[in-house]
């Protein structure tokens, strides 16, 4: 036996940084779920840097996916073979692993999409970034505010026997219908659970406007986690729900299927290697006064070499690498 | 009298050159950037359309520049662009800019009006004058806009990525240093050839998404983000159904072949909507069932955010994706600059029409 062959798939989202480590058989050996706290770089560097530790001896890295907002940055600095959308690489992870989905419900910390598929094919799709009531970051707030533990969110929602009723249109009239509630007595399972329920419907309101929504349903993103969202989508979908067993990873794992099938076909990895990310990686931004646009153009350097360039439209300084 | 007027997309060009061959100085208003957008939001209402605070920022830019009278076109519809040139009036007074307005509405709403506004404008010039400029501004209209549906075509096929586009800017630059009818021809003519020449990529069939929605959204690239050139730049062959050259024929030339041929889209739309309410949503119904019968991959609906019309719209137009078999996608936009989650989304939406495409092979394409 030669060396084993591993590929890396790196999610850089708003909230958190997920990167995983699997083989071509697509066994997860590594799962790295941080926070990303704003600064991208430092905590992708750092915890690569954890990682490259952990991994087995005779193994290299065959392939990179990058995926998630901060898919560029992540892509810049390791060097990715593959840069894809999170619709893409989630989409990719349900039908990989469960190749009978048909309906794909993520929700993120700041954005939550809903993923269509036919046939082993992404036909259709649905995200939402604007609409803060429908992401894991308000769950967080609000569970912080009632003092409960995330984790204990679901637990304690299902142990609720009559659900109050939350307005979920809005993160604003929620939360205010949560402390007129809070304030008139009422249990707080039962409004935990009201709030799952305002959650799940703004959703289905929301994301999942006009979409067909048949069985197999897959839930993956962090909030998959929470019982009580898994149960509300069930009674109000009234169908199974699946949570894949990596689904705070999926996005991850489906960046790292599609640097696999790119690798496949290029046979030689860009990967930079965990040696360079030793270096240091400047970022820096400008404004550009070549027109009146002042497109702010961000510039990626590792000591003095600049490694990429983004954010001008007309693509003068992206082409003047 | 120092004209001015709103942006929208390179309806400036034309408009310039009209108004210079009627011998009325002009100063068509800075290109829109963050700066217009952050001098009409500053003093436009916070709940209104963004297309009104762009509007507003030109505005402010173009007086500061030296203009004194703004010329827009209005609309009596259920739509708010009727109420534009009212409030905007209003808020650049309150701002202590001494400015006139004048709006021209539909003959049928105000005849008088009109032609009173009309007079104004045309400061005493005879009929003479005014149809002269308007028989030499009427072809630029339309070149303008074939120049730009030909970098459409190549910036999808193009073999060096932004070979297009460099062109394209280098127009833009141009135009500014260049007064009259005839120079603004001239130009035209010489970047259309200069485009025909960029390289294609050999052998490459792009997929066709076909753009619709609120007029300014669609034609204003700012306000898009750039919509036409993110795909574009993704190898994909766009088309929108409003253009100004299309505004200018249906509504202003007697265009009676194209005028019918847009009857008859319209009247494909009507058993999803039977009547106008207001802005373009009845076109944005009836072209995407064009759309699809020309047999294009995907559609997507541009709007600003909280616009009537397109809301109503967008409502439907689940209904048509689904009878007519076309995935459609809605892109909403606000007075966001920041354009990763549009990105990601033109992105997502492109990969999927591919993956549909490899799964359909064979399927007729209508080419033109």
């Amino acid at each position: 036996m030669g060396e084993c062959e591993l590929y890396l798939g790196i999610d850089v989202g708003s909230v958190s940084t997920n990167i995983i480590v699997m083989d071509k058989n697509l066994n997860v050996l590594e799962k790295n779920y941080i926070r990303t706290q704003g600064r991208p770089i430092q905590i992708l560097k750092e915890s690569l840097m954890e990682l490259s530790s952990n991994l087995p001896l005779r193994s290299t890295i065959a392939g990179v996916g990058c995926t998630g907002s901060g898919r560029e940055l992540a892509g810049a600095i390791v060097g990715a073979d593959v840069v894809k959308n999170e619709i893409t690489a989630h989409g990719m992870a349900a039908i990989t692993f469960l190749p009978d989905t048909s309906t794909v419900i993520e929700i993120g910390g700041q954005d939550s999409k809903m993923i269509i598929i036919r046939n082993g094919i992404i036909t259709d799709f649905a995200m939402n970034t604007v609409c803060a009531a429908g992401t894991g970051s308000f769950l967080d707030r609000q569970a912080s505010r009632l003092n409960i533990p995330i984790s204990e969110f679901g637990e304690l929602a299902e142990a609720s026997k009559a659900p109050v009723r939350i307005a979920g249109r809005c993160a604003v009239f929620a939360e205010s219908d949560m402390v007129h509630k809070q304030q008139m007595g009422y249990e707080v399972e039962d409004i935990v659970k009201g709030l799952c329920i305002a959650l799940v419907r703004n959703y289905l309101n929301n994301v999942g406007k006009g979409k067909e929504i048949l069985p197999r349903v897959v839930f993956q993103g962090g909030v998959a986690a929470n019982r009580g969202i898994k149960n509300a989508f069930e009674d109000m979908l009234g169908t199974e729900i699946t949570v894949p067993e990596h689904y705070d990873v999926m996005g991850a794992l489906g960046a790292a299927i599609l640097a696999r099938e790119e690798t496949k076909k290029s046979k030689i990895t860009k990967f930079r290697g965990f040696e360079r990310l030793k270096d240091d990686f400047i970022s820096t931004s400008f404004e550009c006064n070549g027109c009146p646009n002042m497109c702010e153009i961000v510039e990626i350097k590792i000591g003095n070499q600049i490694v990429a360039r983004w954010g001008d439209r007309c693509g003068k300084w992206a082409e003047a690498q | 009298m120092v004209l001015t007027f709103p942006h929208m997309g390179q309806m400036y060009i034309p408009a310039k050159a009209f108004f210079e061959e009627m011998g009325i100085e002009t100063i068509p208003p800075p290109p829109v950037t963050k700066k217009t957008l952050e001098l009409g939001t500053k003093y436009s209402p916070e709940l209104v359309c963004l297309p009104f605070k762009i509007n507003l920022g030109n505005y402010i830019e173009s007086i500061e520049k030296g203009a004194d009278t703004i010329v827009i076109t209005g609309s009596c519809g259920p739509c708010r662009f009727g109420l534009y040139g009212i409030v905007q009036v209003e808020i650049l007074r309150e701002l202590g800019y001494d400015v006139d307005m004048l709006i021209l509405d539909p003959p049928r709403e105000d005849y008088p009006k009109l032609m009173e506004n009309l007079k104004k404008l045309g400061e005493g010039k005879d009929f003479k004058t005014v149809s002269r400029a308007a028989r030499k501004a009427a072809p630029i209209v339309i070149m303008c806009d074939k120049l730009y549906e030909l970098a459409v075509y190549k910036r999808a096929r193009e073999k060096t990525k932004g070979d297009t586009d460099r062109i394209l800017n280098e127009f833009e630059a141009a135009t500014e240093k260049i007064h009259g009818a005839d120079g603004i021809a001239k130009l035209l003519k010489q970047y259309k050839e200069e485009l025909k020449q960029v390289p294609e990529k050999k052998g490459y069939k792009p997929i066709y998404i076909g753009l619709v929605g609120e007029i300014y959204t669609l034609i204003e690239p700012y306000v898009n983000l750039n919509i036409e050139q993110k795909l574009g730049l993704l190898g994909v062959h766009v088309d929108r159904n409003m253009r100004v050259d299309w505004w200018v024929r249906t509504h202003l030339l007697p265009d009676i072949p194209l005028r019918i041929k847009e009857k008859i889209i319209l009247r494909r739309g009507q058993p999803y909507l039977g009547m106008c309410i207001g802005g373009h949503a009845r076109q944005t119904i009836a072209h995407s069932i064009d759309y699809a019968r020309k047999g294009y991959d995907g559609i997507i609906q541009v709007m600003p955010f909280a616009c009537m019309p397109e809301v109503v719209a967008q409502s439907i137009l689940p209904s048509v994706s689904k009878d007519k078999g076309i995935p459609i996608m809605t892109f909403t936009v606000d007075e966001l600059t920041g354009d990763g989650g549009y990105n990601t989304r033109l992105e997502a939406f492109v990969d999927t029409i591919k993956q549909r495409k490899r799964k359909d092979k064979g399927r007729k394409r209508y080419n033109g």
